[in-house]
């Protein structure tokens, strides 16, 4: 058989490719330091691809002999993907010459890290699978170090990579495993062979190990560790870029994993997600607390947000998968919504990241303080505002699942989560005001937090598009 | 009138009148005048279209009335639905009564950041007319749960020396009970298939499932009622919030509670409700006799009248759970009654606090020989709290103890010698404050209540006498749909019996 493979499946990768080898033709021809027009390519590039993703055919197509796949849910979450990285990427901008990280290979990195990401919503087989993560991984461990001449972000990208590539081992390793004892490594094998729930040992301990491997990829607890580093370390626009794609590629291919091959062995793997949940919503809510970093208290707020979406995940149900989607198309609007403020924190010059720098803000940057205190109350799931939908949605599945317990601890630490966003809320509008931000803020990094603080506000208004779209998506996860 | 969309209007018309606020610029202080100037003109708007909807209203028809439903969340049958029955309809009266008033209690009071005063107080009313109206689970719970921020903004920008504390403390404490409330919700709506309020009220909950809601949403309640021991952030809230802050959380959010448990509690949930019972006359005493003789000891005005409520709701709670029709009746008449007299009591403070600047009981006394007319208003409210007959307190307690007999006589007569010990904080307070000689100096030169303060009791002072003295118009509107409520919260297998006959 050398057909061949039919490309229509894979038309957004095959843009951001193309895009990606263009730019690193632009880099070595035009032999200057700053980017130019390189940003431009690939905004444009990414704009393409998610085009296509969007007029893509919601039928399902395999490609590659059964390695990649794409459907309905492959099509919301790549839309969910490429929109985090446009969005980072506009808003890192003048961050980026400000702080003098205008160089070309940063859109081509980034542009690289997207096409992984693709892949791996896209993968349908071990193989593709790995590939995507590590297409995925290694421009990030080089743009967590991007500021090479500072010893934040090179220990930054060290630690990341150091980790990430002892992750990947893991994964690699449960992988081989479950290769060898259940014969196969394509997902639509493994689903028929270990579809009536009498798997082996040695698959279930594979299966550890590729969940082991994917928990550290969406820094759930205990796989967290480097998270709260990377985060403080990596330049803002870095990490903005870190908490929103990324995440949602990863959950993407979570819950591709568990639901489509491991499907028949949702005894197992809900073990282990229950307890990974739990543990990630204790870590996110008490560890938050002591914070003074404002990046850093992110990156707690997103492991303990990982939680949450994780308690859908547990519920191994069509409805659990949808609540996941909501839950992570919010939580990236959110985040994404939230660095945008924190790229506004800047004082003479200088970023600013301590928490207390927001002191007052509500009288000096009433716009951006207004928009903060939506994004943090929503992250506190209060209503009406998004984050409360999405909790709700994943908190219902639980239930539905019968998993009351869960369902219980996650609402209690949403609560002790509460704490400390509203510590934030209280700084900005209840304390005196501390020195006052820079002025202006840069145009694209003001109209992402007015755009993403009025979607969070005013959801409730208009949830239909999104709510249908998460179930369809859903729909084709469960065939 | 039956193409008009009132409650929908009620509801939204003040967030329209934030919104309007929200658009205001130019100078400090025409912003100032403007956001004023809007807030209560919408406020009042909100008021007269209340009053048409009690005038619409049929009080014969135990039912929901002016439904409204638009889908709302596909998939999950969370629907847009809203409602009045003679139980709520009061209480979105009241609610848009109290919001003019204070927003006019406010007019001096707060010189910062007036704007966002009166965006929060309008998004306030939305949210606090949306509980009452609300006929899904979900959306109730969204307008529950969504008054904690412009409540714990409010506290936090215009209260007192140890705001952060009681804002943090009132947001936390409420939001622990209601994330229980919202499992309960969900797990309601998982079994009973639907999120509809009315439909859930004819649903039968498994028993052993039903101690489990009960607790969960007990849980809420009570925190939000308070029931003693869960009164404690109650204190903090109301010390440190601003005059206009403590006239809505005693006037309205102190009431979600026991709306709660006539609402969901006691219909969907009877077998429960039943078993708990005892549980709730316990702690309500303890409530009644305990706090009252806490708040006799308190040298902080404020923090008497916030203790004062706790025990007042604590016979709301017994009324409510004696499952009579005059304990019931009895129980919305002291919260209607105390929503308006503690909102006054509250307000009475305000205005000596605008004037000395202490909520200190040492520092006044011999106030009448200065101020005759607030005198006479704060005579009036104190005894309404005490419940002289004639005054609105008086009818609600009556009717509680009526119900409280035929349930429990040692509950009955337990909760009396609350309402001595009422008399006693009260009565002391007000000699303390009012008579006696005046030999502080810097009240000899205080001055009397001002026209605009005149115009904000004038209402208090009508509605506490007409409630008082002809009780009817208020009593006559929920007798239908109480009746329908004691046959819903009769237990299941009495239902069960009766359908079978």
């Amino acid at each position: 058989m050398t057909t061949f493979p039919d490309l229509a499946p894979a038309l957004p990768e095959l843009i951001l490719l193309a895009t990606a080898i263009f730019l690193l033709m632009v880099g070595v021809f035009r032999r200057t330091d700053d980017d130019g027009p390189a940003t431009s390519l690939a905004l444009v590039g990414m704009t393409l691809a998610l085009i296509a993703v969007v007029f893509a055919p919601s039928e399902v197509g395999t490609t590659f002999d059964g390695l990649f796949v794409s459907d309905a849910y492959t099509r919301f979450m790549k839309g969910l993907v490429l929109l985090g990285a446009l969005i980072t990427l506009i808003m890192a901008r003048s961050y980026r010459v400000r702080e003098r990280m205008n160089q070309f290979e940063y859109p081509g990195l980034i542009t690289f890290a997207t096409l992984g990401m693709l892949m791996m919503v896209s993968a349908n087989d071990l193989m593709a699978l790995y590939v995507g993560i590590e297409l995925h991984s290694l421009p990030l461990y080089v743009i967590a170090a991007f500021k090479r001449d500072t010893r934040r972000s090179t220990e930054a990208g060290l630690k990341y990579f150091i980790l990430g590539a002892l992750s990947s081992g893991m994964l690699l390793y449960g992988c081989s495993l479950v290769y060898g004892f259940a014969g196969s490594t394509s997902f639509d094998t493994l689903a028929m062979t270990l579809g009536h729930g009498d798997a082996s040992i040695g698959v279930v301990v594979g299966l550890v190990f590729v969940a082991a491997g994917l928990a550290f990829k969406i820094s759930a607890v205990p796989f967290h560790m480097w998270t709260p580093d990377v985060y403080e370390g990596a330049p803002t626009a870095i990490t903005a870029f870190f908490a929103a794609a990324p995440k949602v590629a990863a959950i993407a291919l979570f819950m591709r994993v568990l639901v489509d091959p491991f499907g028949g062995m949702v005894g197992e793997w809900r073990q282990i997600v229950v307890f990974i949940a739990i543990a990630s919503m204790l870590l996110g809510a008490f560890a938050a607390i002591y914070q003074t970093n404002i990046k850093r208290l992110m990156a707690y707020s997103s492991i303990g947000n990982i939680g949450y979406a994780l308690v859908g995940l547990a519920a191994g149900t069509e409805q659990g998968a949808q609540s996941v989607i909501v839950y992570m198309a919010i939580y990236l609007v959110m985040t994404i919504g939230t660095f945008g403020c924190i790229m506004a924190m800047r004082a003479k010059g200088q970023m600013l990241e301590n928490i207390s720098d927001l002191a007052g803000l509500g009288r000096t940057q009433p716009m951006v303080a207004a928009a903060l205190g939506i994004l943090m109350f929503s992250m506190a799931g209060i209503p009406p505002l998004a984050g409360f939908f999405g909790k709700l949605y994943v908190f219902l599945a639980a239930i539905e699942a019968g998993l009351y317990a869960l369902a219980v601890i996650g609402v209690l630490t949403s609560v002790v989560g509460a704490f400390y966003y509203l510590r934030i809320v209280k700084l900005m509008y209840f304390d005196e005001a501390a020195e006052p931000f820079d002025r202006p803020i840069e145009s694209e990094v003001s109209m992402v937090i007015a755009g993403t603080s009025l979607v969070i506000l005013l959801f409730f208004v208009y949830p239909g598009p999104l709510l249908t779209g998460a179930a369809q998506a859903a729909a084709a996860l469960f065939p | 009138m039956n193409t008009l969309p009132i409650l929908s209007l009620i509801i939204f018309l003040p967030l329209v009148g934030a919104a309007m606020v929200l658009t205001i610029r130019g100078e400090a202080e025409i912003v100032a005048r403007n956001a004023r100037a809007v807030a209560l003109w919408t406020s009042l708007a909100t008021f007269i279209l209340s009053l048409a909807l009690w005038a619409w209203f049929d009080p014969a028809n135990p039912d929901f009335q002016f439904v409204r439903t638009i889908e709302w969340i596909p998939g999950l049958g969370i629907s847009y639905s809203v409602g009045v029955d003679g139980i709520s309809v009061l209480f979105v009266v009241l609610s848009a009564f109290l919001t003019p008033i204070c927003v006019l209690a406010s007019w001096q009071a707060i010189t910062e950041r007036v704007k966002e005063y009166m965006i929060a107080f309008l998004v306030m009313e939305t949210m606090m007319i949306g509980v009452f109206c609300a006929l899904d689970m979900v959306l109730f719970y969204i307008f529950f749960e969504g008054i904690l921020i412009p409540m714990f903004i409010i506290i936090g920008i215009w209260g007192g020396p140890r705001r952060v504390y009681a804002a943090f403390k009132f947001f936390l404490y409420t939001l622990a009970g209601s994330v229980l409330f919202l499992i309960a919700i969900l797990t309601m709506a998982y079994v009973g298939g639907t999120t509809d309020i009315p439909t859930l009220m004819d649903t039968a909950f498994d028993p052993s499932l039903q101690y489990w809601l009960w607790l969960a949403l007990f849980a809420s309640f009570a925190v939000k009622v308070p029931m003693w021991p869960f009164h404690t952030w109650l204190p903090d809230a109301h010390v440190e919030a601003p005059t206009a802050g403590s006239v809505i959380l005693a006037g309205i959010l102190l009431k979600l509670g026991g709306y709660g448990f006539l609402r969901f509690s006691l219909p969907m949930l009877p077998d429960a409700s039943l078993f708990f019972t005892p549980f709730i006359y316990t702690l309500s005493v303890v409530a009644v006799i305990y706090t009252s003789l806490v708040a006799l000891m308190q040298q902080d005005m404020k923090k008497l009248i916030a203790y004062s409520s706790v025990a007042h709701m604590g016979f709301v709670t017994i009324g409510v759970f004696t499952m009579t029709t005059q304990g019931i009746e009895g129980g919305i008449m002291v919260m209607l009654s105390h929503g308006i007299v503690s909102a006054a009591l509250f307000l009475c403070v305000g205005v000596v606090y605008d004037r000395v600047h202490s909520r200190e009981i040492e520092t006044y006394g011999g106030l009448v020989h200065r101020m005759p007319i607030y005198a006479a208003v704060f005579m009036l409210f104190t005894m309404a709290s005490i419940g002289l007959p004639g005054t609105s307190g008086f009818v609600g307690e009556i009717l509680v103890l009526f119900g409280a007999f035929q349930a429990n006589t040692s509950v009955a007569a337990l909760a009396a010698l609350g309402i001595i010990l009422g008399a006693a904080y009260m009565l002391w307070l007000y000699r303390r404050v009012i008579f006696g000689e005046l030999t502080k100096e810097n009240l000899k030169t205080i001055l009397d209540l001002d026209r605009r303060e005149i115009a904000v009791f004038a209402p208090l002072v009508a509605v506490v006498l007409w409630m008082g003295i002809y009780p009817n118009s208020f009593l006559d509107v929920m007798h239908a749909s109480v009746d329908k409520l004691m046959l819903q919260a009769q237990p299941t297998v009495v239902q069960q019996a009766d359908a079978a006959q």
